[in-house]
């Protein structure tokens, strides 16, 4: 007796796409997606996240290759992938003169739910987007984060399997976009395939179990986000200390950039540990006021991969100087 | 998705549409109302009690159902283009498009919309030639499937605009320099009897001349062409309209990229 595994929510094959003015966006997109994960899709601006995207949501006409949504062929059986199919795009495209309500009550008559139904999930889900109170509001009127909001709760009014967000929190406040983190994560648990692209590499970080990064049209990584993190080969951490040290500071077994009189960079390979750098230190009376990585480690790795890095470094990745742990020693 | 739920997305888009007009009634349903009356007053009323008769009847009532008429023509046609070309310029299109919605429910949702705006403001000149002049209906059935079939061909004309419109500049164009000269010498105003032959044959291809002489014949019972060739025309019109329409909408070069 055979037993026939469950279809992947996304499964992408030798996509590619040239536009008519003969830019090749795609060169081959192989991606796979399982069914409950939690996917990021990362790539510079111009990789191919969007059009890739596009063309899942039939938005953008492929030049070949496959895609199929939880086994249902875009090209053969149309209706039933796209039934599978929430997606928030990155720009607004809703109509600016409607009211909230009617926005996601209309989607769901475009899924073929009854007004009646519609009226149902759209409370439910504009309730779980705090924007019930706004839902007779002029769309038009929302801050840019309620309209994030808003395009989140009309692709979800049809209950779809895979949710595909195109930079979703885009522009939006810290705490809001911890909100939506929160929100997002309670959708994935509840059963909902997400594919999310980000700009925010410490969002994918957070929220993604798996990663792909697309870069120039083709996929440069395709693995669990532990494995591709584990890959990478050191870490910088940026030290403050009490004391004062001279501009010729060492420690021995590591590599040290003395930054200021306080501050020191200091590697780490991943065969060493953190114990023996705080030994080290200790060993040389010195108290550490605080600790943190000099960078976002899926940013080291993103910009490890990609073919060009100086050209989209800083101009559209900012560098993230998070606070990991407070450590006194 | 099955019947029903094309069934559904046809109803919605139905109902997005008629709630659009209805929403922005200054902008759609008053200004033709108060342009035509003024054609009431001025050409029926006062310029026209001056001309005497024509085609057998007062020029008043000669005039009403071109009027009537006029206004299915250009309100079927500004609602389709305007929404349309509204909902990709706010590429609120991507919400119908990402949907499993058929090509052809999205078409028929949108026409129907469109017959609703011409025949809602048809409706409300018809009222209003009601204060200026009395109105009998020759043909029922003549006069319900004149308008009809015109307020589809006109809602189909609109969206093949609107699909090739890149700019609001496109969606004026036509209606400026194409639809009301053809509606004006169209035979709204005058029969064709008073041409000179040459002008009168070149009238003969003006597709809305057809129209407004089918639609004269059900209320007066008299047109300047044949009846039965205002239906074959109008046919044509609505199967060609009909397949183009659908052919760029399922093709969507200009929806998708």
């Amino acid at each position: 007796m055979s037993t026939s595994l469950p279809p992947s929510a996304l499964a992408i094959t030798g996509l590619k796409k040239t536009y008519s003015d003969g830019f090749v966006a795609l060169k081959g997109v192989d991606l796979h997606v399982e069914s409950g994960d939690f996917f990021a899709l990362l790539g510079p601006n111009g990789a191919g996240k969007s059009t890739t995207i596009g063309v899942i949501c039939s938005l953008v006409s492929k030049t070949s290759g496959t895609v199929s949504v939880f086994g249902h062929s875009i090209d053969d059986d149309f209706a039933a992938a796209k039934r599978c199919i929430g997606v928030v795009p990155q720009e607004f495209n809703f109509n600016q003169f409607e009211k909230v309500l009617n926005i996601v009550v209309t989607q769901g008559g475009y899924y073929g739910l009854t007004r009646k139904e519609s009226l149902v999930r759209a409370e439910k889900y504009l309730r779980l987007l705090d924007l019930w109170d706004k839902r007779d509001v002029v769309s038009r009127t929302l801050s840019g984060g309620m309209k994030r909001r808003l395009m989140i709760a009309r692709a979800l009014v049809h209950e779809p399997r895979l949710l595909i967000l195109d930079e979703p929190t885009a522009g939006v406040d810290i705490e809001l976009r911890r909100s939506m983190w929160d929100f997002l994560q309670q959708v994935n648990k509840s059963g909902t395939t997400i594919i999310l692209t980000t700009h925010y590499l410490e969002e994918a970080e957070s929220l993604c179990r798996n990663i792909a990064i697309i870069d120039e049209g083709s996929i440069v990584a395709n693995s669990s986000m532990k494995n591709l993190l584990d890959k990478l080969s050191q870490e910088v951490l940026v030290l403050d200390v009490v004391e004062s040290l001279p501009n010729d500071f060492t420690l021995e077994n590591f590599r040290c950039h003395w930054v200021d009189e306080h501050c020191i960079e200091v590697s780490i390979d991943r065969e060493q540990h953190v114990n023996t750098l705080f030994t080290a230190l200790e060993a040389r009376q010195l108290n550490v006021k605080s600790l943190r990585n000099k960078a976002n480690r899926l940013e080291e790795m993103f910009v490890s991969l990609l073919k060009n890095p100086a050209k989209h470094l800083d101009a559209d990745y900012p560098r993230y100087n998070f606070v990991s742990d407070e450590v006194s020693v | 998705m099955n019947f029903t739920g094309q069934w559904v997305a046809f109803k919605t888009i139905v109902y997005r549409e008629i709630h659009r007009f209805m929403r922005i009634w200054v902008q759609t349903l008053v200004p033709p109302a108060i342009t035509i009356a003024l054609y009431f007053l001025i050409f029926g009323q006062l310029i026209g009690s001056r001309i005497g008769q024509m085609g057998g009847f007062d020029y008043m009532q000669f005039v009403v159902p071109g009027l009537i008429m006029m206004a299915v023509i250009q309100n079927s046609y500004a609602n389709v283009v305007s929404s349309f070309f509204g909902t990709k310029f706010q590429r609120n299109i991507e919400e119908l498009l990402v949907a499993p919605v058929l090509e052809i429910t999205i078409l028929l949702g949108y026409i129907v919309g469109g017959m609703a705006r011409g025949i809602a403001v048809g409706s409300i000149v018809t009222l209003l030639a009601l204060f200026f002049t009395d109105l009998t209906v020759n043909n029922w059935w003549i006069t319900i499937s004149m308008v009809l079939l015109t307020a589809i061909v006109f809602s189909l004309t609109g969206f093949i605009n609107a699909i090739f419109a890149e700019s609001f500049d496109d969606i004026s164009i036509i209606p400026t320099f194409v639809l009301t000269p053809m509606i004006y010498l169209g035979g709204v105003f005058y029969s064709i009897d008073l041409l000179p032959s040459f002008w009168a044959k070149i009238s003969l291809a003006n597709p809305i001349l057809y129209m407004v002489n089918g639609f004269r014949y059900g209320i007066l019972g008299v047109s300047d062409i044949n009846i039965w060739q205002a239906y074959g025309m109008l046919v044509v019109f609505v199967i060609i309209g009909f397949s183009v329409s659908l052919y760029l909408l399922a093709k969507a070069e200009k929806l998708r990229t």
